[in-house]
């Protein structure tokens, strides 16, 4: 049987989407923000992008080569996984960290597990987590045009003011990529339009969070505090390109639902009761998890099933 | 190979209880944070299964085989008190290290598994020997485990700083998922060598089974991997010893389907085979 013949039931769909693709369409939507976090944070964010990038590509080739497995570094998934990784690391970060981050999710997360399509957790936020546990020193440094300061995030967890324009903008400390709201919204609505991924994870991921921290972050019904929780952080980026990746997401059309609803809950309490004032990450590894649960449950209906009725209880009848 | 010799050597390799039967995770997992704490547990284990094998195995024919658990139990935890007393009075370093898992190790399965399956059946001197090689494979197992985490965690070994590594250290690999990392990655390496010697010609016997292939009356039957081919085999008829009292001709037939070496085997376990028939075999002697 030759591979160009695929046996199949109809209806047959043709398109020009494929992995690649697809991936490829995910590394325009990031170039804004990428551009924006270079202009931001200087050459030092440029070297931190193309390690990540370079070390991703290099040990997925590498890791295939060693385990005879087909090469498949064409497809571009690498790219996007270092793309992302350094989108989620401070600037400040030493590079030997970044590479073995980067190792690290491509080796570790992505590749012992099967490859792409097989990975249960997102491998770039896999190797960010990695790092953060691992080197929570460097990982939580950061500095704005050469000054240490805390992030947006932190000051308001520490009641502080933060200027929101500011945050929207992307003028603040932060990982390169996570700063500007504006660039991620650009990035977003690309992706939307192309038709790559589609509003019910990061719409009920946003509006679950937004619910949650205007019902327990004790403020009340406090816009600014709202606009500097959604600005800061990485929930933008979390919620438009890494709670969407179509491994660690659920496919059925209830379960992206609860999926955004998990990532929303679990993000605000570990901002607002947690000890750190980020908890994107955690979130979106952690909802990961639950996503083949979440997927067995909400399987949907065939179309002309009828749900099977639960036998009636037999009344006094006899 | 003599037997004593034979038993140290299934300890350290073919059956080594932290690499090939992932026996005793528990401490395996939580104690190996630095070298030194790998050594200690490795050790202070290796003490108690000595101790509790010879004991155990000098005690078999009295334990009745209804109460053999708590007695296990009652003679492993009399042994894990006395070193926890010993260590906390000579090294007060590493008992506080160790904390909890010192008297955890009455219920580390190592223990429990060489009694059950070992000790309770055979006499005292290959017990002891049993012990000591299970024990030392548990300790290399441990040390290993921790030597890599120490470096990788903490940039040292044996408490001594390795001056160009310390600036390197990844702390994941003092906290628990280092350890799942390390002991995955020793587990992998020794499969590869174990298959590299297969693949010399040096084919490796296979895993036996703690009991010499007899699974069906081990208690962790149901969760071993280390099940033997050979009791599958076993399980053809002539296990059930009123088939081997049986007429010729339905022992003829035996003897053609199974190979004589294991009707062998299965004549000489048929006497001791589960604890059914011991229990028989005692009413009837009575």
């Amino acid at each position: 049987m030759s591979n160009l013949l695929k046996v199949s039931s109809s209806p047959h769909v043709k398109a020009s989407e494929d992995t690649s693709r697809i991936m490829l369409y995910v590394i325009i939507a990031l170039l804004p923000t990428t551009f924006f976090g270079i202009y931001n944070f200087g050459s030092r964010a440029l070297l931190l992008v193309a390690v990540c990038i370079i070390t991703c590509v290099l040990s997925e080739f590498l890791f295939e080569k060693a385990v005879g497995k087909k090469n498949t570094i064409k497809d571009l998934s690498a790219v996007v996984t270092g793309l992302l990784l350094a989108l989620n690391l401070p600037h400040t970060l030493p590079v030997w960290q970044a590479v073995l981050g980067s190792v690290f999710a491509i080796v570790v997360v992505k590749m012992l597990f099967g490859g792409l399509g097989q990975n249960f957790m997102n491998p770039a936020l896999g190797g960010r987590v990695f790092l953060l546990i691992s080197f929570a020193a460097t990982m939580t440094h950061f500095e704005y045009d050469g000054v240490a300061s805390a992030t947006p995030l932190a000051m308001v967890k520490a009641d502080a003011s933060v200027n929101t324009l500011d945050m929207l903008i992307g003028r603040t400390g932060g990982t390169i990529g996570e700063t500007s709201a504006l660039c991620i919204l650009i990035g977003a609505i690309i992706l939307i339009l192309l038709g790559v991924i589609d509003l019910t994870i990061p719409g009920t991921y946003i509006l679950s969070f937004s619910i949650f921290i205007l019902l327990f972050s004790g403020r009340g019904f406090d816009i600014d505090n709202l606009v500097a929780h959604l600005c800061g952080g990485g929930l933008m980026l979390g919620a438009f390109f890494m709670a969407t990746d179509y491994v660690t997401s659920p496919i059925t059309p209830l379960g992206k639902v609860i999926y955004g609803i998990c990532l929303g809950v679990l993000t605000g309490i570990f901002r607002v009761f947690g000890n750190s004032a980020e908890g994107v990450s955690y979130a979106i590894i952690f909802s990961n998890l639950l996503v083949p649960l979440i997927e067995k449950v909400t399987v949907p209906r065939a179309f002309g099933v009828v749900k099977a009725k639960k036998p009636k209880e037999v009344k006094a009848n006899e | 190979m003599n037997k004593n010799l034979e038993r140290l050597y299934n300890g350290l390799w073919k059956e080594n209880p932290t690499f090939v039967l992932m026996l005793g995770m528990c401490p395996t997992l939580a104690v190996t944070t630095s070298a030194i704490n790998g050594i200690g547990m490795g050790l202070s284990t290796t003490v108690v299964l000595v101790l509790s094998n010879m004991l155990i195995s000098a005690l078999r024919n009295l334990i009745p085989d209804r109460v053999r658990m708590p007695a296990f139990i009652v003679v492993v935890a009399s042994f894990v008190t006395i070193v926890q007393f010993l260590m906390e009075g000579f090294t007060p370093a590493l008992y506080t290290s160790l904390g909890i898992y010192i008297p955890l190790i009455v219920v580390n399965c190592i223990i429990l598994g060489r009694a059950e399956s070992y000790a309770s059946k055979n006499p005292v001197i290959p017990s002891m020997f049993d012990g000591i090689g299970m024990g030392l494979g548990f300790t290399v197992g441990l040390t290993l485990i921790g030597i890599v985490r120490e470096i990788l965690g903490n940039g040292s070994i044996f408490n001594v700083t390795i001056t160009p590594l310390n600036d390197f250290h990844i702390t994941l690999f003092g906290l628990a998922p280092g350890a799942f990392f390390v002991l995955g990655c020793l587990v992998a390496i020794m499969n590869v060598v174990r298959k590299k010697m297969e693949e010399k010609g040096k084919p490796l016997p296979a895993v036996q089974g703690c009991l010499g292939g007899e699974c069906s009356s081990c208690t962790l039957s149901s969760a071993c991997t280390g099940k033997s081919l050979v009791h599958q085999v076993e399980e053809i008829p002539p296990v059930d010893p009123k088939d081997v009292a049986k007429p010729q001709a339905m022992a003829d037939a035996v003897k053609h389907t199974a190979n004589a070496k294991n009707t062998e085997d299965v004549e000489k376990s048929g006497s001791d085979s589960s604890y059914a028939d011991d229990d028989l075999t005692g009413k009837e002697e009575k």
